[in-house]
Order: C-alpha cells, then sequence, then structure tokens
C-alpha cells in the first residue's frame, strides 16, 4: 500500500517586524545581516496566538481544502518545539478542534525542526499498516530568540499541517519515498524551563545542517535511483536563505528548483514548519506529474529526506483554502517594542 | 485573568472551540450557547446540536482601554457583539484596529486564546472573531 498527502493547511500571524527594526534596536548592520541570512522580515504572533492556535488553523484549513470527513482521521501528531505546555498535549486541542475526537490516537512530537516531518512518517506507517485511515501531522512554531542574540532576526511564527492517507484517489501527492539519517549532535538545545535556546555557534553549520541535510538527501536518492535533474523542484529546511541555498548547490540541485519553496526571506525560520511551509508552497503551484524532493533538518540532530509526485488532484483542491503567498501578503508591519509586547519579552507584573 | 473553573470551562469546551449551539427544529430558531430546553416551544421544543458557520456582522462594539488583569498587555482591544448568520448573537473579543471598526462590517471566526488562569494555571482556548 502507498501513502500519499491528501490535503495540506499552512498558517502564518498577521504581523511582521523587519530585520532593519531589529537592528536598529540591537546597533548591528542591517544590510550586511539582511545579505548574510537572506531574511528581510519575519513573522510575529499575536497576543493571543500560540503554537496550539497556530496549528489548529493549520489543520482547519487542510480538512477545509480536502472536504474530507475530520471523523477519519485516525490520528494527530503536533511537532513543536514550542508546545504550550510542558505536560498535556497540543495534539489534543487541535484534535478537538477539528472535530476528529474521540476515537483517535494523538501525541506530541519533538525534534528541534523536524519534528512535523517526523509526524508525516509516522502517519505513512500508520496509513500504509492499515492501523488508521487518515493521519494529520502537524510543524507549528512560535519560536523564540533570546532579545539580542543572532537568532532573534530569524525566529519566527507559523504551522503547516498535513492529512496522509493511503487511498491513491485522494491523494494529491504520492510520497514515493523517504529515508532519515540521525546522529547525537549538540548543536541546538533549550533546557526544560529555560525561555530561549542555545546554540553552538559556528558549530551549527558543517556538522549540523550540512552534514544531515546531504546524507539524507544522498541517502534517499542512492536508495530510489534518482538524480536532482529528475526533479522538478526542492525544498530544504530554511532556518536562514543562505543554507538552503547552499544545501542545494552542494546537492546539484538549482536555484529555479528551490525558488518556490523559499519562502524565508518574508516569513523567517518557522522551526518545525519550515520545511513543511516549504512543500505547502511548492504544492501551491506545481502542476500534475511535477516532481518534489525535500529534506528538513532537526538540531539534535538528523534530516528527513522525501520524495513527492504530484497528482491530478491538485488542481481540484488547491485554492480551496489559503496558498502561503496569500498568507504572506497584505502583513501589518510592528516595531520592536509592539514585537517585544507581542512575543512577552517584557513581563508586565 | 479569567476566573472560570476548570470544570465548568471545559463542560462548554466544545461548544467554545467549534461554535456549537443549539437548533429547535420545532420553531426553527438557533442558540448559542447551547440550551437544554427550548424557551419559545419549552416541552413542545425539539432540540439538535448545531454547528455555526461562524459567518456574522458586528451588531455593535466597545473599544476597552482599561483591561481587567490578565489583559494589561492587549489594550486597547475591541469587544463586540456578533450576530451570526443563522440568528443568535454572542459577545466576543475581536482581532481588529479599533480604528478599523465599523457596525455591520462581515467577521469570520478565528481560533485563539482567551486567557489563562495564573502562569502556571490551565491556558483557555476558543473562538474569537477578525473581519472579513
Ligand atoms: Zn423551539
Amino acid at each position: 500500500m502507498s501513502a500519499g498527502i491528501v490535503s495540506y493547511g499552512a498558517y502564518v500571524p498577521r504581523y511582521r517586524i523587519k530585520v532593519d527594526e531589529i537592528a536598529r534596536v540591537w546597533g548591528d548592520d542591517a544590510n550586511s545581516l539582511k545579505s548574510g541570512l537572506m531574511v528581510h522580515e519575519k513573522s510575529v504572533p499575536d497576543f493571543d496566538e500560540d503554537t496550539a492556535t497556530i496549528a489548529v488553523e493549520a489543520a482547519r484549513y487542510a480538512v477545509k481544502r480536502s472536504g474530507i470527513n475530520a471523523q477519519r482521521i485516525g490520528a494527530v501528531y503536533t511537532g513543536s518545539e514550542s508546545h504550550p505546555y510542558a505536560v498535556k498535549p497540543t495534539s489534543t486541542i487541535v484534535a478537538e478542534a477539528v472535530e476528529a475526537t474521540p476515537v483517535m490516537t494523538a501525541a506530541d512530537y519533538e525534534f528541534a525542526c523536524k519534528a512535523g516531518t517526523a509526524a508525516i512518517q509516522t502517519c505513512m506507517g500508520l496509513v500504509q499498516s492499515g492501523m488508521i485511515d487518515l493521519g494529520l501531522a502537524i510543524g507549528a512554531d512560535v519560536a523564540q530568540g533570546a532579545p539580542g542574540d543572532a537568532l532573534e532576526y530569524t525566529a519566527a511564527a507559523g504551522g503547516v499541517a498535513f492529512i496522509i492517507g493511503s487511498k491513491e484517489t485522494e491523494f494529491l501527492a504520492v510520497i514515493e519515498d523517504t529515508y532519515s539519517f540521525t546522529t547525537d549532535t549538540p548543536d541546538f538545545w533549550r533546557r526544560e524551563g529555560m525561555p530561549y535556546p542555545e546554540h553552538g555557534g559556528r558549530f551549527t553549520g558543517e556538522p549540523g545542517y550540512f552534514k544531515h541535510v546531504t546524507h539524507a538527501a544522498k541517502g534517499l536518492m542512492a536508495k530510489m535511483g534518482t538524480k536532482p535533474g529528475d526533479y522538478d523542484y526542492a525544498v530544504f529546511h530554511q532556518p536562514n536563505g543562505k543554507f538552503p541555498s547552499r544545501a542545494a548547490s552542494i546537492l546539484g540541485f538549482t536555484k529555479e528548483q528551490i525558488k518556490p519553496g523559499l519562502v524565508v526571506p518574508k516569513l523567517g525560520n518557522t522551526y518545525s514548519g519550515s520545511c513543511m511551509m516549504g512543500i505547502a508552497a511548492t504544492l501551491d503551484q506545481a502542476k500534475p506529474g511535477d516532481r518534489i524532493f525535500a529534506t528538513a533538518f532537526g538540531s539534535g540532530a538528523g534530516g528527513d529526506a522525501f520524495s513527492f509526485t504530484v497528482t491530478d488532484k491538485i488542481e481540484e483542491i488547491r485554492n480551496k483554502a489559503p496558498t502561503v503567498m496569500e498568507l504572506l501578503a497584505d502583513p501589518i508591519y510592528v516595531d520592536y517594542a509592539t514585537y517585544a509586547k507581542h512575543k512577552g519579552k517584557i513581563r508586565l507584573a | 485573568m479569567i476566573t472560570m473553573s476548570v470544570p465548568r470551562f471545559w463542560r462548554k469546551q466544545v461548544a467554545r472551540y467549534n461554535l456549537i449551539g443549539t437548533h429547535c427544529t420545532n420553531c426553527k430558531t438557533y442558540y448559542y450557547p447551547p440550551r437544554n430546553m427550548c424557551p419559545k416551544c419549552r416541552r413542545d421544543g425539539k432540540l439538535e446540536n448545531f454547528k455555526f458557520s461562524g459567518k456574522g456582522e458586528i451588531l455593535t462594539y466597545t473599544v476597552i482601554h482599561t483591561a481587567a488583569e490578565g489583559f494589561e498587555k492587549q489594550t486597547p482591544y475591541v469587544l463586540g457583539i456578533v450576530k451570526l448568520e443563522e440568528g443568535p448573537s454572542l459577545t466576543s473579543q475581536i482581532v481588529a484596529d479599533p480604528e478599523d471598526m465599523k457596525i455591520g462590517m462581515k467577521v469570520r471566526p478565528v481560533f485563539r486564546k482567551l486567557g489563562e488562569s495564573s502562569e502556571k494555571g490551565m491556558i483557555y482556548y476558543g473562538t474569537k472573531f477578525v473581519p472579513e
């Protein structure tokens, strides 16, 4: 039995802050940051938005886009590194809000930025084994960077939900195969109860991101006997614009292949939502028969690679929910003081 | 700060998350929040659960400048009475710039945090409205 994407939904909060504005506050050089990171602005959650509300909005759009009966969903997995509760699942909130409860299983996932793709893989196994009919896999985050830390320029908010199934007539894209590469690498972490993550400085690039992304990507292509030229589009985890561009070039993918999925310059890094947002943005414009290659990365560390082929169904349901470009349009820009209030960086008594 | 007890909020949770009310099939009236009895038909009422579309319009609104405890960060914010397209009205926070508010404007529902009982207490989620 095969597995496929039956639907997808994305959500991005309405507010943005420009890199120039953050740089102004900290006295940094905005132009060198923008060209270095290839990020110009990032999304900011509203006061009353968190990972759970973002996951719900994305999941509701996924249900709406396909028109499936949510009671068919047998599993809900939400991947995030900013679950609102330390103990109490985000996934039960989502499941209740899309009316998938009560005959279903649910759990929350954590694996830095690839917890959402780990949820996709779990759902693939469950639908292919026949244990469940449909699975809902979500990656969502309201990422935090400490004030003044380099991560503050990119840490953004957003989420993406995929509905995974095994009935080929329902697929908008077939998931041809997946391949993961995982090691124990301390490139980025956050201890329980600490508000902001720590990172291993220059240690985050080579032995973290590039090693795991290239091994996962090459591993999948070797397993399938495919090469970069076989794909119309490619998506790589995008903590900034530089990393995925370089990963693409190392692997032999072109700028044109990664262009539709490279949403980070106007969005920032949505962590668990990052690679999935790129896949969603690519599905928003892919044509039937197009092949998409994707590799997510999570610090800690691991890479999950996927190969998709888009079906005729995409044309039928694509416009039944907002596209990523529609979600990015018409933002409300905030200044640093408002941003700090939104993110709770200023703690009022 | 929301002072409602955890059990009380939980009993109303599904209605709050998904705008589920009741419809009396005898007199064709819709109710939100859900009712156990139709006040018009009394004993003759036939009630069923009904999920509202969430589409509605602003009947009236007020801008809150001095917030209740727990909402200080959000001021100024808008509280409005939304008339749902099926008939009933409800009070809700409207996620909009106070200057953009107009009586009669169309709104749609969003899933948001309604509040929390304290920093270590429960977080309450549910429906608010945004301009269409
Ligand atoms: Zn009645």
